[in-house]
């Protein structure tokens, strides 16, 4: 009997394009950016807004990125998001620290509820975390008498976002060191592994003896934690949350993780690609500001949502035709 | 080897629902060696093994490993006792390495975090235990099942298991695959490790088994060296045949019925890799075919490539002389086909839908008169088939959940009768269901056969075969060994047929 | 077999495999989950009649409660389709705004109400064939799939206005949304008439039939020689086309099209309101009745809280809440 060797294929360009096309694409726009509109494009004001919005989707999306790796989905973001600002917004005036404590702690109870419910009584997760979306929004609204809480401007709660390092702002920093921490997470801690087992084939993850439950729970929870950050964020950058912000930011997210290269089925996923989604997907508006400021012709900025779409539509189907070789017997 | 058995499992009973699958069942296996578990479906192997893992708590009896009773609550403590189970299909993550399935769990960690690179190598040297040398950084679902097989045993044996199940480990590998898995097999025994091993192909367990435990209706029936069985032996004591009654043959009117008679559908050689390589079969009209062979022989493979529901990689089909090819059981339905298919559940009912629609969902497109369905066309045809099938329910607008088996398969029958097929495929039709709807199904099949109607019988039970059909084809790995009409269909030669093949047996298709 | 009946309970239905195992509070949480959004109903009704003023007026039932219902409950009837497949519908929202644009350009552009109204249902339904062939042919799972136009639509609608609200004055186009047929409001009429075709089409037509055996069991369905993708893309093209319907009643409402705001949110209502009808989202079954009543009964609930003096904000909560007992109340009953 000879010893079998199996030699796996060689990653094919399709795998590539899935896994770091976002990344091909986003260097290529701003190549083309900084070639098109040069300093302007380039200017340190530029970056820095840029950066500073991504900051706040990006947390939603580093959270929605793990959910979705164990095959489950978050809706509830974006309106945690906006009750996460808002009770920042009304406590700045204790300070920095407790303001940021308590839009914590709101998302991750928030999360807990989604998490048990999802993970303990194996609800659907698309249809909890909708209704935790209404919940979270109506209180956000009850809160903030369904207008803007508005910061203590005497508070240090806005220096936050003005703070900038290196020419970078704070808040995009702490970005950075959280996809960092979440990357290390996913690569080297059982956590990470227990997220992507769960994902990929639960009923062999219960099998091999892994806290499949356990890690459903923390997943929302870290979803709706750092769902709560972003609207802190936002209320440190803008001074004020309106009540109805966050809107449609779960679909946001969950569209810069797909094309971040994460599989919505779960299993797969990379922390680096949602952040590559999260910084394509703004760029695109960014550039068509910019294409508009040269005034030669008018780019209507409706496109944005479009050229996101067509980028979302071009991931799936790439997905789809590596998840079906997959599927064919070897 | 040793003294006392690793393994010992004494009087074990488990029912579920007041129905008995296990009833004092025994089984034994000392380290370093290999013991067959074998019986048809719904013997009570499953519900063994998974007694034995901790999926399923049993009712009573004792386990003991090691001389020691356990007690499992659940898979995840067997595995720490050192029971490991590879099943039929793999159950590990398929996007990950081969690496971290074989180690996650119990990885290697530094500082805190998992240390990849002894994780690498942990499992390469581990893999190449058995000698699979692969890059073991590659995502599972790379490679082949077989090399995901071994993965799963790698991962077994990395948790010191001292006892292997393997639940039909080579039903889904190719034929070199199986050697390579049965030299693990050896090599596992001769490192003092106990293995139960189930399998259908009886080569394979004569080719690495000690010993060989017989389940049959949750009963132990046999329980011996498996040197002192023969192929046919065991058969035997699958089927629960007594070799007294071997006399008994098929119904003479029967090959009367059918001679002469045109055939209806002619299928030759058909592949589908692994399943299938070379199945052969024919019917004529009002003839009752059976088709026979042990699980995984390609029984029920052969009936769905039939309908049209998989498609073949090679082969020929013809309908009434002319060459046809379904791509969709659609096609097979317009032609006249019928399908009854094994797993009521998973592809015969709709179970939220009543009787009614269920019975007549096949026959919607001729029930229809611009998109809306003849209600009293629809009426008086369920009508019928219930008066005429004998479905016992509360009204035909019941779903058909609620129904118990034997109702259900004679809906599902309805279903194809109402279509009036030249030719009806039944793949099983009286599994799982009482001994009086049994006898009423197999009359049925009689009276329709006597009518002109043509069937294909796929069975596992011999006395179904014997006496119900006038033909029987005998598959065995995906191949037709052997074709028995009239007098010579007899439990003798079919048992004969799917324990050896056709060694010894005339030439097939003498009909 | 043995093997076979190792979970007793998981063939048979919610009431009859709860009252075999003798799970009273399961009795219970069935008979709730099948009739939950009717008590809930009659509750709220009776509630109301006793306790706001001028409730049992056709003014107040008609113009206002049904009338604010109308919308959503149309485009629930299409989801409640889509979800008997076993699928979902997130672009709803999107085509309606699409669909709205499309009716007040082509009005504008002088093709005529019939022609506009013709023209917009189709690009409606072009959204649908889309959703469908991915589902369909690609095999993209629906919320992804459907998530596409959500995203894309609402801009492709912001485009083809250029980001204006399109007014324009058309009294047979105005009449979607404002007409009256024996005096009840058109978007009612609506409402009712193409519950009623729906509710035939289930009932009655090989369509229905087909539909519910493959949300119910597709191989099964297959076997049986049903064609699992026509009707799998028939009910995306459907619930798009009643989204699209649905746009234009609202711009028809307004007389203008706000492709920003014309359908914005919807999609979730709608999958709230099948979600309380006790239906399940694994498909194989519908309720057009239920569904009309789970829309009928959220507005209403909003409604009256909001009479009572609960904030509109607390009102959005106690609908989050209704849908996880709604949950709670199928998964009990299984």
């Amino acid at each position: 009997m000879t010893a079998p060797v199996h030699v796996a294929p060689r990653p094919r360009l399709g795998r590539v394009l899935q896994q770091q096309g976002a990344l091909i694409a986003l260097v290529v726009l701003v190549v083309f950016g900084a070639l098109r509109y040069g300093e302007q494009f380039a200017t340190g004001f530029n970056i820095q807004s840029l950066l500073a919005d991504d900051a706040k989707y990006a947390l939603v999306a580093l959270g929605m990125t793990f959910v979705i790796m164990t095959g489950g989905i978050d809706l509830s973001v974006g309106s945690v998001a906006a009750l996460g600002g808002v009770v920042a917004a009304q406590l700045s005036g204790a300070g920095l620290l407790p303001a940021m404590l308590a839009a914590l702690g709101v998302g991750a109870a928030v999360g807990l509820a989604n998490g048990v419910l999802v993970a303990r009584y194996g609800l659907a997760p698309f249809l909890v975390t909708l209704a935790t979306l209404l919940v979270a929004r109506g209180l956000a609204l009850q809160l903030a008498d369904a207008r803007s809480a508005v910061a203590d401007p005497a508070s240090g709660f806005q220096d936050f976002g003005r703070w900038s390092l290196l020419g970078i702002p704070v808040s995009f920093w702490i970005v950075l060191v959280l996809f960092a921490a979440g990357a290390l997470a996913l690569h080297a801690t059982d956590f990470g592994r227990h997220v992507l087992a769960t994902g990929g084939n639960e009923d062999a993850a219960r099998l091999m003896g892994l806290p499949v439950d356990r890690t459903k729970v923390a997943v929302y929870v870290l979803s709706g934690t750092l769902a709560g950050a972003a609207g802190a964020f936002l209320g440190a950058q803008t001074g004020s949350v309106d009540a109805a912000a966050g809107q449609g930011w779960e679909l946001t997210a969950i569209a810069a993780v797909v094309v971040g290269g994460t599989l919505l089925t779960g299993g797969v996923g990379s922390v680096f690609g949602t952040l590559v989604g999260v910084l394509l997907l703004q760029l695109i508006f960014n550039l068509i500001v910019f294409e508009n400021g040269r005034g030669v012709i008018e780019i209507s900025s409706y496109w944005e949502s479009v050229i996101r779409g067509a980028f979302l539509l071009a991931v799936v189907l790439l997905q789809v035709r590596l998840t079906r070789r997959r599927a064919a017997p070897t | 080897m040793a003294d006392a058995p690793l393994l010992q499992m004494r009087g074990i009973d488990k029912s579920f629902a007041g129905v008995p699958a296990l009833t004092g069942v025994d089984l034994s296996v000392p380290a370093g060696e290999v013991r067959a578990l074998i019986g048809q479906n719904g013997a009570g192997k499953s519900t063994l093994i998974k007694v034995l893992t901790g999926v399923h708590r049993r009712d009573a009896g004792q386990v003991e490993l090691d001389g020691r009773p356990v007690d499992f609550g659940s898979v995840h403590e067997a595995q720490r006792a050192g029971v490991a189970t590879i099943y039929q299909e793999v159950n590990l993550v398929p996007y990950r390495s081969l690496a971290e399935n074989v180690c996650i769990g119990r990885a290697p960690r530094r500082f805190g975090l998992l240390d990849w690179r002894a994780i690498n190598a942990e499992a390469r040297e581990r893999l190449a235990a058995l000698d699979v040398h692969v890059d073991v950084t590659r995502p599972l679902h790379e490679f082949p099942i077989a090399t995901q097989q071994m993965t799963a045993i790698a991962r077994a044996l990395s948790f010191d298991a001292r006892l292997v199940v393997m639940d039909e480990p080579t039903s889904s590998l190719a034929e070199h695959e199986v050697g390579v898995l049965l030299d693990v097999v050896r090599r596992l025994r001769d490192s003092g490790v106990a293995v139960v091993f189930v399998s259908h192909r009886l080569d394979e367990l004569y080719a690495v088994c000690d010993t060989i435990t017989v389940l049959r209706d949750g009963r132990c029936v046999a329980d011996a060296p498996l040197a002192e069985l023969s192929k046919y032996e065991v058969v035997s004591a699958m089927l629960g045949r007594a070799l007294t009654e071997s006399e008994r043959r098929g119904r003479h009117v029967g090959a009367a019925r059918a001679a002469g008679a045109p055939t209806v559908l002619e299928a030759r050689d058909l592949h589908r890799p692994p399943a299938l390589n070379g199945s052969s079969v024919s019917v004529r009209r009002g003839e009752v075919v059976g088709l026979a062979g042990l699980l995984g022989s390609g029984r029920s493979e052969t009936a769905r490539a039939l309908f049209g529901a998989d498609p073949v990689t090679g082969g020929e089909m013809r309908l009434a002389g002319e060459p046809v090819a379904f791509s969709s059981p659609r096609d097979a339905i317009r032609a006249g086909l019928g399908f009854n298919s094994e797993d009521r559940k998973a592809d015969g009912i709709v179970p939220d839908l009543s009787v009614r629609e269920n019975l007549t969902l096949a026959l919607l497109p001729r029930l229809t008169r611009r998109g809306v369905v003849d209600r009293g066309r629809q009426q008086e045809i369920v009508d019928r088939f219930v008066a005429r099938l004998g479905i016992r329910m509360a009204s035909p607008d019941q779903p058909v959940r609620e129904l118990s088996g034997g109702n259900q398969q004679k809906v599902l029958l309805a279903r194809w009768l109402c279509t009036d097929p030249r030719l009806l495929i039944l793949d099983e039709p009286t599994r799982g269901i009482d001994v009086g709807a049994k006898q009423e199904i197999a009359e049925l099949v009689d009276e329709l056969a006597d009518d002109g109607l043509s069937v294909l019988l796929v069975s596992s039970e011999l006395e179904e075969l014997i006496n119900g059909c006038d033909r029987v084809v005998v598959l065995r790995d995906g191949e037709t060994v052997r074709e028995l009409a009239g007098a010579d269909i007899s439990e003798d030669a079919i048992v004969q047929a799917m324990a050896e093949g056709s060694a010894g047996a005339g030439e097939h298709g003498d009909a | 077999m043995p093997e076979t009946v190792s979970d007793p309970a998981a063939t048979r239905s919610p009431e009859s495999a709860a009252a075999a195992t003798g799970r009273r509070g399961a009795v219970w949480a069935a008979r709730a989950q099948r009739y939950g959004a009717g008590v809930l109903l009659v509750l709220l009704f009776a509630y109301n009649a006793l306790a706001t003023p001028n409730f049992l007026t056709v003014q107040t039932l008609l113009d206002v409660q049904l009338r604010q219902a109308a919308p959503v409950a149309i485009v629930a009837l299409g989801m409640a389709l889509v979800i008997a497949t076993g699928g979902i519908d997130l672009s709803v929202g999107s085509v309606m705004a699409i669909a709205g644009q499309v009716g007040a350009l082509t009005l504008l552009a002088g093709v005529g109400p019939v022609a506009a109204v013709a023209l917009a249902l189709l690009a409606a339904a072009a959204c649908g064939v889309f959703n469908g062939s991915l589902v369909v042919r690609y095999g993209v799972q629906p919320i992804v799939a459907t998530l596409i136009l959500f995203i894309a639509g609402r801009g492709i609608a912001q485009l083809l206005s250029g980001g204006r609200l399109t007014g324009f004055r058309d009294p047979a186009f105005q009449f979607l949304g404002l007409g009256r047929v024996a005096g009840v409001p058109m978007p009612v009429v609506l409402m009712v008439v193409l519950a009623a075709v729906l509710w035939f089409v289930v009932r009655y037509t090989a369509y229905g039939r087909t539909l519910l055996a493959t949300g119910g069991n597709p191989r099964a369905a297959r076997l049986s020689g049903v064609r699992v993708g026509r009707v799998t893309m028939i009910a995306y093209v459907a619930s798009a086309a009643l989204a699209g319907l649905v746009g234009l009643v609202v711009i028809g409402i307004t007389s203008a099209s706000d492709a920003n705001n014309v359908g914005l949110g919807l999609e979730l209502d709608a999958i709230a309101a099948v979600a309380v009808s006790g239906t399940p989202l694994t498909g194989g079954r519908i309720s057009v009745i239920g569904t009309l009543v789970g829309a009928v009964v959220l507005r209403l609930l909003q409604n009256t809280l909001i009479a009572q003096g609960v904030p509109r904000e607390v009102a959005q909560i106690v609908t989050g809440v209704v849908i996880v007992i709604a949950l709670f109340l199928q998964r009990r009953s299984r």
